[in-house]
């Protein structure tokens, strides 16, 4: 299967040189960011995680959600997603690769990453994580090959893909469990010493995987010329919008908890995330509220079936949605875990230049991975007429 | 020959599994158990079960009386004075209210408010930043002192997210051009690293008292806190003390008498 990557239009192959140019731009800054050190970045003693980790957190919800097609199709038999199933899983492989990514760039000596290995401290839920995104991304590259493969010869999978699946759909809440219990289980941060983080990561990972996915078919479907299919795209929308009414709603119940409890240390990060501090407003606090409005305009775009099922109107709500719940979960979450300091200071953040430079260049190597694992499938599926 | 390819594979599993599961264990008891030295300890070094430090925050008034420890601690352990966001710090002064953020009051004492107080690594006999550590690069030795293998470090820095105190600092960037005087007896740091206040563990190993404790004579204690009979013990009982954020249940070992 793997010599279709090879056969494509001239439009494919300028696509990938495109992507090629901006993961050549990446590496090239994150050689300078070796050689400085992560003081290139905006990062510093107060706020020691900012733009990357924000990533790898997003990130790992997008990969998380390919469970959001399984579930329904394996476990309940729901035909009609059996067909976009794929491109989920193919887009969970990109997404984990893009969070490996983002935390090697993160460290101050990746060279010495291996010692995670070396030395397994099971007391460290680091540890915990680097080991479900590994199986994770054998999982999915395992089952999204080997069902592809069976689709190609159109003969059934076998019957032990149909156990890796089972234990895909467990494994994908694992992996953003183990990454919200990164946060939640450290004494002092307020923002994220909450037991509701890991419900909160995982809802807002299944409206906003989803989302993004159907986006993506959405523009790949034009090009590559094929169809959804109308039941598929429905049931996903309803899957999107139930997801995001429970991540808005779960929101809501830390705003509650911090301000009718009116205990300071918990209404500081979103006081400070929200209205700013007594020194005036911080970027954040605009982000935030571009993400907050977002997330309400996405919602009432996706709630009523009328608008929902509007065809035209939905690639909108879905961006909306995807948008929110990135500003929600990357940056805000993060600066947010960092505001106030342990010196109840207000500490400041803002990526770099060359911080994004590097974020954008992995983001690179993650379209490129899809893009190629995408052409795979559908050319595949395209012969078996299973398109 | 295919029977013998079968075996073999059975076999190699097998002990590869047994390697992991070797591995991950020693990995469960050695995070549990403090660390125990395997080197020959000097025959002049301080030892207790437990280190602590009292702070007799009433003795220091000026900026020289705080210098004097600062300087002390950055000569003897390289640490460098980079300016701005990213400094490094192993010993520092601040106000009361970001000292002692949990027990501050509106109103109280001009005198206390307006004094500063030293904050360093608090050696907690629970310390979250040895829980978080996927490396065990930061570890607790048998005395209490929570220590830090430089050499092992992979600076992803889960440790300054954990510890709720802020004593730790990174390196974002090569430390060695703001050493003002390298002391060649102790390592500089590299890129990349983090770093914190070691309670002078090889200053104690040669029966030497730490480096802050012995530039401010009577104004800061060092001693064993299991110890009843110790200097410590009977401050603690004499005083009135505060430790920071004993609410986190971390047991900072670093007591301030105010």
């Amino acid at each position: 299967m793997l010599e279709k990557v090879l056969k494509g239009s001239p439009k494919y192959y300028m696509w990938l040189a495109f992507l090629g140019g901006i993961i050549g731009i990446g590496a090239i800054t994150y050689l300078f960011q070796l050689q400085y050190g992560l003081g290139l970045t905006g990062m510093n003693r107060d706020v020691t995680w900012g733009f990357y980790i924000a990533q790898f957190t997003y990130l790992v919800g997008i990969a998380a959600s390919a469970v959001m097609l399984v579930l329904p199709a394996y476990f309940h038999g729901y035909k009609q997603f059996k067909k976009i199933i794929i491109f989920g899983e193919f887009m969970a492989i990109g997404a984990v690769i893009m969070c490996m990514l983002f935390i090697v760039v993160d460290m101050g000596m990746p060279q010495r990453m291996l010692n995670v290995m070396l030395h397994p401290t099971l007391n460290s839920v680091m540890f915990y994580d680097m080991m479900v995104l590994i199986g994770y991304l054998c999982l999915n590259a395992i089952i999204g090959w080997k069902t592809l493969e069976c689709e190609r010869f159109q003969i059934a999978p076998p019957q032990w893909v149909k156990y890796l699946i089972y234990t895909s759909v467990i494994w994908a809440f694992s992996i953003h469990t183990v990454t919200a219990f990164l946060s939640q289980g450290l004494p002092g941060r307020h923002y994220w010493l909450t037991a509701v983080l890991a419900a909160r990561f995982l809802a807002s990972a299944f409206c906003a995987g989803p989302a993004l996915l159907l986006l993506l078919l959405m523009v790949v479907k034009k090009i590559a010329k094929f169809e959804i299919g109308k039941e598929a795209i429905k049931t996903l929308t309803i899957i999107i919008t139930y997801a995001m009414c429970l991540n808005v709603f779960l929101f809501l119940c830390e705003v509650f908890t911090a301000f009718y409890s009116n205990i300071p240390g918990h209404m500081h990060p979103l006081h400070y995330l929200f209205a700013g501090t007594e020194q005036g407003l911080p970027w954040v606090t605009y982000w935030m509220w571009i993400g907050a409005v977002l997330a309400i305009a996405s919602l009432v775009l996706l709630i009523p079936t009328s608008l929902r099922e509007n065809m035209k109107i939905l690639p909108w709500a879905l961006g909306m949605l995807v948008l929110a719940t990135w500003i929600d979960k990357g940056l805000g979450l993060i600066i947010g875990g960092f505001a106030p300091s342990p010196f109840e200071t207000w500490a400041t953040y803002a990526p770099t230049v060359p911080e994004l430079l590097i974020s954008l260049g992995i983001f690179g190597v993650g379209a490129f991975v899809v893009s190629i694992l995408w052409k795979i499938a559908i050319d595949v599926k395209k012969e078996a007429g299973t398109l | 020959m295919k029977r013998s390819r079968r075996q073999f594979l059975k076999v190699a599993s097998l002990s590869v599994a047994g390697l992991g599961a070797q591995l991950a264990a020693g990995g469960v008891t050695k995070a549990a158990a403090a660390v125990k030295p395997s080197y020959k300890e000097d025959a002049l070094a301080l030892k207790a079960k437990r280190w602590a430090m009292v702070i007799d925050t009433r003795e220091f008034a000026s900026k020289e009386d705080f210098d004097a420890c600062i300087n002390a601690c950055n000569f003897a352990h390289n640490v460098p004075e980079i300016p701005g966001k990213t400094e490094i710090k192993w010993i520092w002064k601040d106000a009361y209210e970001h000292t002692f953020t949990e027990t501050t009051n509106k109103y109280q004492s001009k005198e206390i408010e307006d004094r500063e107080y030293f904050m360093l690594c608090n050696h907690c006999e629970n310390p979250p930043c040895v829980r978080v550590c996927p490396t065990q690069a930061t570890y607790k030795l048998e005395n209490g002192i929570v220590a830090m293998d430089y050499h092992r470090c992979i600076g992803c820095r889960f440790c300054m997210a954990g510890c709720p105190f802020g004593a730790r600092s990174f390196n974002f960037t090569d430390p060695r051009p703001y050493i003002k005087e390298i002391n060649p007896k102790f390592p500089t740091r590299m890129i990349g690293v983090v770093e914190k206040c070691n309670f002078c563990v090889e200053r104690l190993d040669e029966g030497k008292l730490p480096a802050c404790v012995e530039a401010a004579p009577g104004k800061i204690h060092f001693g064993d806190l299991s110890d009843p009979e110790s200097e410590v013990r009977k401050l603690l009982e004499e005083n009135y003390t505060l430790r920071r954020k004993p609410a986190l249940g971390t047991e900072p070992g670093v007591f301030y008498i105010i």
